[in-house]
């Protein structure tokens, strides 16, 4: 299993190609580096990201079965680089996978256009986030192995996002129960330091910014400001949405929790990269919110 | 039996001093309760460590408390999982995985009276206060009992099996980030009268709740009391409910919420994958049926996030047209033809499928084959062993 080239079926998501592109490019990247193809699903659509299944659930459970039987046309499992695409996607599977007689209510539909989502009885069938991937099926030791320029140094604290987090039962973690510590095995492994601080499994507050900004700026502010007081270099996070409120909006945040933040936040597949050996200019850097000089600075101390 | 290190936060009113840690060495079998630990060591150490319990058995709610973090029932927690869990955190930060202490706090979210008696008054009660939390039926109470259907009543079992134990509320990231959001507990409560058919007053309760910038909108999604939940009443999943119904009586709250709702479902049925820059605008200035209509408070927060989208633009993260709402591509055509099946097909049904009631066919198969095989091992067992009466 560990030396066969993995093949996934890659849904991006829709953050990754709109106001986070530098995370779609860095897991191009990173894809080609530790030799996983990814078939792009290009037809795909949006997961909903839990708002299409708070206006109607069975429009966001087809949506996804269509997603699903797309990549159940390739023949191959499935990838996102996203957490919320993680959740929404894993809470309409649940659902489906379920009970038949829904299934096929939802199939219904798909069968007027060529799809079908099947349930996969062994599991065989996954839709997993890159960080899963990453952990189980392409291995610590293995990426241990491709780095060629330990994260040395590095302080990294680990940001994961809700949705691939909670709820336990609905995530696999019956089956993988350390998927909530993988960030921090990914980090090591990179040769970076783990920084342990009080938000690493907190909210961002970004489902709330258009409804209470207040709320959601102080979420993200409030766990920025605490990976500095840790002494943190930067934050990583496998969620793009994620990356918005704590990046994007990091200025605003700053206002919201009164001080001075300016904390670098990368993307998971940017900071495997920079240990890979990549430029932070080929990884998008430039275009984060928050300056990410300070790692580039901390990494150039340690050659290439 | 084996041997445990529990870390305690502990607060004494009377000494004058701010919360401490202290660990004491507890010895019990894992299959026992976190607080079957803390009561051993109130007996053998410290007759002073406050705890609160009843039942031991997670009916009467007493004992919230965070475990290593994770709000729930000291009761309804083995302390052999507890201790695996703290490993495995101890574990991650590159730390020793030995005597690793179990920690237990007081629950979040609300005052602490003593050690891990936590003041369910000011925040549990007075919010659950805050929803009406009692019928409200239509005109004079019958003779005898209201007669409803049964099935309309499923849809309200998973609310009422609350037990009214906060550790929904102890686990709330928004209520951390804003202490007035009325809160998992007491809105799952508000969704047990607004789903009885019996109650008179539900297209008000949501309006109340809509309107209220620290109601339904208010909650982060953080699926935090869904995990901290010992009933799977899923609190949150009734915060949502509450949406769509509030959705379905076309509530037109201040907040945002049904309008940041209804852009999303447009953008999606129109693009297929989501035009963010619409997204905000649409959810401020909702325009996409008719022409832009600015509410004074869209107006000020499209003004408020002006400085992030310039940000985005110097940086090059956004190009021009990334910002300008509705430049966004569409699918292909024929993939947009699927989409739009979809929204066809969902829109007549709308159906919504409750795991909590319906159960996974799967885990139901395997129970009833588990009953079956328990019968017949009982039945080959005592073939004749039956002892007439007397």
């Amino acid at each position: 299993m560990a030396d066969e080239k993995i093949k996934v079926a890659y849904w991006p998501g829709c953050v990754s190609r709109g106001f986070t592109p530098e995370l779609h490019g860095s897991m191009g990247w990173v894809a080609e580096r530790l030799g996983i193809e990814l078939v792009e699903l290009d037809r795909a659509n949006c997961c909903g990201a839990g708002v299409i299944a708070e206006h109607n659930q069975e429009l966001a459970d087809t949506l996804n079965a269509r997603t699903f039987a797309l990549a159940q046309q390739t023949g191959l499992s499935m990838m996102n680089i996203c957490s919320t695409c993680q959740g929404a996607q894993s809470e309409c599977q649940q659902r489906l996978d379920a009970d038949s007689s829904y299934r096929a209510h939802i199939n219904e539909v798909l069968s007027g256009q060529g799809l079908s989502y099947e349930k996969s009885e062994d599991g065989a069938w996954n839709n997993k986030n890159f960080l899963w991937l990453l952990v189980e099926d392409y291995g610590l030791d293995k990426l241990a192995a491709q780095v060629t320029r330990p994260l040395s140094g590095l302080r990294v604290g680990p940001f994961y996002g809700c949705y691939i987090v909670r709820p336990k039962e609905r995530l696999g973690y019956g089956e993988y129960p350390d998927r909530d510590v993988y960030l921090e095995q990914v980090i090591k492994a990179l040769g970076g330091e783990v920084v342990e601080y009080d938000g690493a499994r907190k909210c961002c507050g970004f489902p709330v910014v258009t409804m209470n900004r207040e709320t959601s700026l102080r979420q993200a502010g409030t766990h920025v400001g605490d990976a500095i007081d840790a002494g943190a270099d930067c934050l990583v996070t496998p969620c793009p949405l994620c990356h918005l409120n704590l990046d994007m909006q990091q200025p605003e945040a700053a206002k919201v929790v009164n001080r001075d933040l300016g904390l670098a936040v990368l993307h998971l597949p940017q900071l495997v990269a920079l240990a890979l050996g990549a430029s932070p200019k080929e990884l998008g850097m430039s275009k984060h919110i928050a300056s990410t000089g300070w790692v580039e600075e901390r990494l150039a101390s340690v050659p290439a | 039996m084996a041997e445990y290190t529990i870390k305690v936060r502990r607060f004494l009113p009377e000494s004058g001093e701010g919360p401490f840690w202290e660990e004491f060495g507890v010895e019990l079998d894992p299959s026992l309760s976190v607080l079957d630990g803390l009561l051993q060591a109130k007996d053998r150490d410290d007759g002073s460590l406050a705890v609160r319990c009843s039942c031991r058995a997670a009916i009467c709610g007493s004992c919230g408390m965070k475990i290593n973090g994770q709000s729930g029932l000291g009761c309804k927690t083995q302390i052999g999982e507890a201790q695996e869990l703290a490993d495995k955190k101890a574990s991650a930060l590159g730390e020793a995985v030995e005597n690793v202490p179990i920690v237990i706090e007081p629950m979040g979210n609300m005052p602490v009276i003593k050690d891990l008696v936590t003041d369910m008054e000011s925040t549990h009660w007075t919010k659950i206060r805050r929803v009406t939390p009692w019928l409200l039926p239509h005109g004079e109470a019958p003779e005898r009992e209201y007669i409803v259907e049964p099935e309309s009543m499923i849809d309200i079992t998973q609310s009422m099996a609350c037990i009214q134990c906060g550790a929904c509320v102890s686990s709330c990231l928004s209520m951390e980030a804003d202490p007035d959001f009325i809160g998992p507990a007491a809105l799952a409560k508000a969704y047990r009268f607004v789903g009885d058919p019996r109650d008179a007053e539900t297209v008000e309760r949501l309006h109340d709740l809509a309107n209220d910038p620290h109601g339904i909108y208010d909650c982060t999604h953080c699926f935090s009391c869904v995990d901290a939940c010992p009933k799977d009443v899923a609190p949150m999943d009734q915060i949502m409910r509450l949406r769509r119904r509030a959705g379905e009586e076309g509530i037109e709250d201040p907040n945002s919420g049904h309008d940041h709702e209804i852009a999303f479902v447009k953008i999606i049925e129109k693009k297929g994958t989501l035009d963010e820059a619409m997204l905000v605008q649409e959810s401020y200035a909702p325009g996409l049926k008719g022409k832009l209509k600015p509410s004074k408070r869209g107006l000020i927060e499209t003004i408020k996030s002006l400085p992030t989208i310039i940000r985005a633009l110097r940086r090059r993260k956004v190009g021009p047209m990334k910002a300008i709402p509705g430049t966004h591509h569409k699918l292909p055509g024929d993939a947009m033809n699927d989409v739009r099946a979809i929204y066809k097909h969902a829109e007549e049904h709308n159906e919504e499928f409750n795991l909590y009631i319906k159960g996974d066919e799967g885990e139901l198969a395997e129970i009833e084959a588990e009953e079956a095989r328990e019968d017949a091992a009982e039945a080959t067992a005592t073939p004749s062993e039956e002892t007439p009466n007397g």
